[in-house]
């Protein structure tokens, strides 16, 4: 076992026994992306000097408070802002782009001395569901390099499955982390909306965006979550609720737990191997002592359609400040519109510009009241399933993807089968609930297998809980890649 | 001929007196060097937040409240889309549905009659900052140091029928905002800003005819000129059977025109949907109540207390309560012991009038109330005569030296020592025999002359009653 296999928690276990330096855990991850990235391609920007630099600081600095992630070489999807490191979101239109401020969530892992391994690769403006949809090239699966990882956090997801970070930061704004993490076989939470300050992640779909942890195993996530959680004056939008200490949370048994199993959920189309998988972990978690019970969203139906019209419109407003005027590429000429025009249509990949037109249509007038105003409805009726399921339920339990990771290419030209493969990650954000996405099998073909456990508002604590009663009682998170 | 008569609503931009921007902590202080008040988020980079300022929310609901507005108990913030260079976000934070304010209305005085303005509502937004075209050949630059200064926006009814009301209105609500502290209404610098849509139609009819919306009229003699120029030239267009377009058009001050600048067909689709960036706000009443207990006397209040109390007339009461500052320093001077009427007839003559000279307000002033207060009662004393004090006074405003000083440097005092004065009549008439013999034959009007006599004798300082009263006795 070489270091970079390790998670956070096994890691500080080691440190406080005073079996390793931090220094040696930066070298072991550095050592490892020199030896798979090449064929994972799971970053767009190494930071790798600075990191080493700090590295080798760590262990000399003895007044430096050593707090859970200190010297922990953690990766950063390339849409949250880091001051002074290029930012790109994977768009050409800001391929040069070094932000002059530091997003709060990379300021909360600042504060606790974390270090940058480098920022990771996402489908353009977390716009996709494979990280096809990036102007640096696309991130392979570690399980199958044909493949792809999911998305938008594929880079992340990856990342952390291969080894070449001990944990990461992704964004979920339709299933961004557990869709890649489902992908990839390892642990990705999306917290409730409100949970993390949004303030330094890039805006693709302002109510729906939230940023959280891939992880390799569940205590991980408390950890991290633990880390970035928490009212900022920043962000408005963050909820000014008490964050408990999510590490406590985990580790009590779940006897008596009821868990929800929506029969929306168990559709035709989804993969026989994941159908299996999903449905002996259910099993699996009823034999810890949880009570599954049958439950309905009705609404589940709508929620694809919702999402597309609700987040594009929101998008196409988010995405207008790249206009060449003040930052990111700018294409010259003739006049004002004509350098609008030709810096946006160089800047923005067909995906992004496909979901601009479409939000833009949404919200136009004579538009707005059947599409943006009905898809607002339908996304309160959404909210409400989960809330009245939540009456009988205490989480609810489904798969996280329809099918494991598909083939590169598989899905580009086909938009529609692209958006399917979120189907059920979509409901979860549209009513801003926390989900999270765990190992729970392999197919046949040996690809990774996500469960999805989903809590009431600011409920991460049962979910994590859940998660990892589950994951202590079987081995999936234990499976390595063959790289 | 068929008789037109116009409508007119107006919307007004004013800038609030918040010392920080509306969505980010940079300065919105005026004149500095080109986007040096800036931060990540006045200049729109990537992955920013917008965070509300408390104070401007306060401002535009001290406004409402001082408007007779409904304070909306739920209010929310929309993006209004449209891309420019000086719109860092492409979209600028305003509102749409629920404002913030709606409902009220503004009382202006057209000839002696009361008339109500309505207001439709008075809402929130963020300015933009501002495109330079001047310093090169081929490229525009842009200042967004403005970028995110709070502006409310206020817009009426379609209440006003002339140029000349729009302009009551207008002065109306700039004394308002200034009044209680939201906005310097400086229309020149822009803080205030107005626009106006006008249409005509058939006297008594019932239907609106098409609007135009004018832009770019920064004071009120443009507004005054704009408006008029844009009725007349809607009615000659309709009299010579023509179709007005609806469009907006600019003031075009030196031409003196209004001017098309774009058409209904050329008007953005803003696209406005709910920012979900910001949390609706919900307002506790105790809050709302507290901004209300808190407000300062509203000029119409502070005009008729000053007729019912101290007795002004009432053009002269408005005058005073026109600015806050003026009034202000009036009711000290009151407070003081001066005498209401004399303290008005001041403030109202020679005062305006230095200050205007001078164009300062009147507490930038040098004399204080306290000043005048003192002037006045050397001339209750009979220390100086009324005359006398309008070179006091004129001394004190220039030097900002108290009355009793003045008067004693100069040597102003009054000469009311009847001897004194007895003895300089007695040289006067036996100088004028023949004036007095004509005075004393019945020319009554000589009494002005000899009076006048007396006063450049004693280069003004007698005591006019005085002189008066020796005169009738010596010539009766």
């Amino acid at each position: 076992m070489e270091l970079f296999n390790l998670s956070i928690a096994e890691l500080q276990t080691m440190i406080k026994s005073g079996k390793i330096g931090y220094a040696e855990i930066a070298d072991s991850v550095f050592s490892r992306i020199d030896a798979v990235e090449e064929r994972i391609r799971s970053y767009v920007t190494l930071n790798t000097e600075q990191a080493v630099g700090q590295a080798k600081q760590a262990d000399n600095n003895s007044t430096d408070e050593k707090h859970a992630l200190y010297a922990m070489p953690l990766a950063i999807k390339d849409n949250i802002c880091t001051e002074g490191v290029k930012t790109t979101c994977s768009s050409a239109m800001l391929r040069n782009f070094i932000p002059p401020y530091e997003s709060s969530v990379t300021e909360k892992l600042k504060e606790q001395g974390y270090i940058l391994t480098g920022k990771t690769n996402l489908d353009e403006f977390a716009m996709g569901s494979s990280t096809e949809n990036s102007a640096f090239g696309h991130t392979r699966n570690p399980w199958d390099l044909e493949r792809v990882p999911g998305g938008s956090s594929g880079g992340s997801a990856a990342a952390v499955a291969a080894d070449e970070c001990i944990a990461a930061l992704g964004s979920d704004t339709g299933g961004s982390i557990r869709q890649p993490a489902a992908f990839c076989g390892v642990v990705g939470l999306k917290p409730t909306y409100g949970r993390v300050s949004r303030y330094g992640l890039v805006a693709f779909a302002s109510s729906l965006d939230q940023i959280g942890p891939v992880t390799k195993c569940v205590k991980d996530s408390a950890i991290l979550l633990n880390a970035i959680a928490g009212h900022d004056v920043c962000d408005s939008t963050s909820a000014d609720v008490p964050v408990p200490d999510f590490t406590a949370e985990i580790g009590q048994d779940i006897k008596g737990m009821k868990i929800g199993i929506p029969r929306e959920y168990f559709i035709e189309g989804i993969d026989e191997e994941v159908e299996a998988a999903v449905k002996e972990g259910i099993r699996q978690l009823e034999s810890l002592g949880a009570v599954p019970i049958e439950i309905s969203l009705p609404h589940t139906g709508y929620a694809v359609a919702t999402y597309y019209i609700l987040a594009t419109s929101e998008a196409s407003s988010n995405l207008a400040r790249y206009d060449g005027v003040r930052y990111g590429m700018r294409v010259e000429g003739d006049d004002l519109i004509d350098m609008y025009m030709r810096t946006r249509e160089e800047g923005f990949g067909a995906e992004v510009k496909r979901r601009i037109i479409l939000g833009t249509y949404s919200l136009s007038s004579g538009y707005y009241d059947a599409y943006y105003k009905k898809a607002q409805q339908a996304r309160t009726l959404i909210k409400q399933d989960f809330e009245n399921a939540f009456e009988k339920v205490d989480v609810i339990v489904t798969p996280t993807t329809p099918t494991p990771a598909f083939k590169v290419g598989e899905k580009m030209e086909d938009p529609l089968q692209m958006y399917l493969t979120d189907i059920f990650t979509i409901s979860i954000n549209l009513a801003g609930v926390p989900g999270i996405s765990i190992p729970c099998g392999f197919t046949a073909a040996n690809l990774p297998v996500g469960l999805q456990i989903i809590g009431k508002h600011f409920d991460e604590g049962s979910v994590l809980k859940a998660a990892y009663a589950f994951e202590q009682s079987t081995e999936w998170h234990k499976r390595k890649p063959d790289l | 001929m068929i008789q037109y008569e116009a409508v007119i609503g107006l919307e007004i931009h004013a800038q609030l007196l918040t010392d920080t921007k509306i969505f980010c902590g940079c300065s919105t202080g005026f004149g500095s060097e080109p986007n040096t008040q800036t931060c990540p988020v006045c200049t729109g980079m990537p992955g920013v937040l917008p965070v509300m300022n408390r104070k401007a929310v306060e401002y535009v609901v001290r406004t409402g409240l001082a408007l007779n507005c409904d304070i909306s108990s739920l209010s929310r913030f929309a993006r209004k889309n449209y891309f420019y260079p000086d719109l860092p976000k492409g979209y600028q934070i305003s509102q749409f549905e629920f404002p913030l304010c709606e409902g009220g209305h503004v009382e202006i005085n057209g000839n002696g009659t009361i008339k109500k303005i309505g207001l439709t509502r008075i809402h929130l937004e963020e300015d933009a900052g501002k495109n330079i075209h001047e310093g090169s050949a081929n490229s525009s630059f842009v200042d967004l140091n403005r970028a995110g200064v709070p502006l409310m926006e206020i817009v009426s009814e379609p209440d006003i029928s002339t140029a000349k009301e729009a302009v009551d209105f207008v002065k109306k609500l700039r004394t308002t905002v200034r009044y209680i502290d939201v906005c310097d209404g400086n229309m020149e610098q822009g803080s205030l800003r107005c626009d106006a849509n006008v249409s005509v139609r058939p006297e008594g009819a019932e239907e609106f005819g098409v609007k135009t919306e004018i832009k770019n009229m920064n004071s009120f003699r443009f507004i005054e000129k704009a408006l008029d120029y844009e009725i007349k030239r809607q009615i000659k267009v309709l009299q010579e059977g023509g179709r007005i377009v609806q469009e907006t058009r600019l003031w075009n001050a030196e031409k003196g025109i209004t001017e098309s600048m774009r058409s209904k067909e050329e008007a953005h689709d803003y696209r406005y949907f709910p920012d979900p960036d910001l949390v609706p706000i919900e307002f506790d009443v105790s809050w709302t109540d507290g901004i209300r207990a808190n407000m300062t006397e509203l000029p119409d209040v502070k005009k008729e207390r000053f007729m019912n109390e101290w007795d002004i007339a009432e053009q002269d009461a408005e005058l005073l309560a026109s600015e806050r500052s003026t009034a202000e320093w009036f009711e000290e001077t009151v407070k003081m012991g001066g005498d209401p009427k004399s303290a008005c007839n001041w403030m109202k003559g020679d005062f305006m009038k230095l200050l205007n000279e001078e164009n300062i307000q009147i507490d930038e002033s040098r004399i204080k109330p306290r000043d005048l207060v003192d002037m006045l009662a050397l001339i209750d004393k009979g220390t100086i005569s009324g005359k006398i004090a309008k070179t006091v006074f004129e001394e004190m405003y220039k030097t900002g030296k108290k009355a009793g000083i003045i008067v004693e440097e100069k040597g102003l005092v009054q000469i009311s020592d009847a001897s004194g004065l007895e003895s300089i009549i007695d040289d006067l008439l036996a100088k004028n025999a023949d004036a007095v013999n004509k005075f004393k034959a019945g020319e009554n009007k000589l009494m002005g002359f000899f009076v006048g006599q007396v006063m450049k004798e004693t280069k003004g300082k007698a005591n006019p009653g005085m002189v008066n009263e020796l005169l009738r006795k010596k010539l009766g």
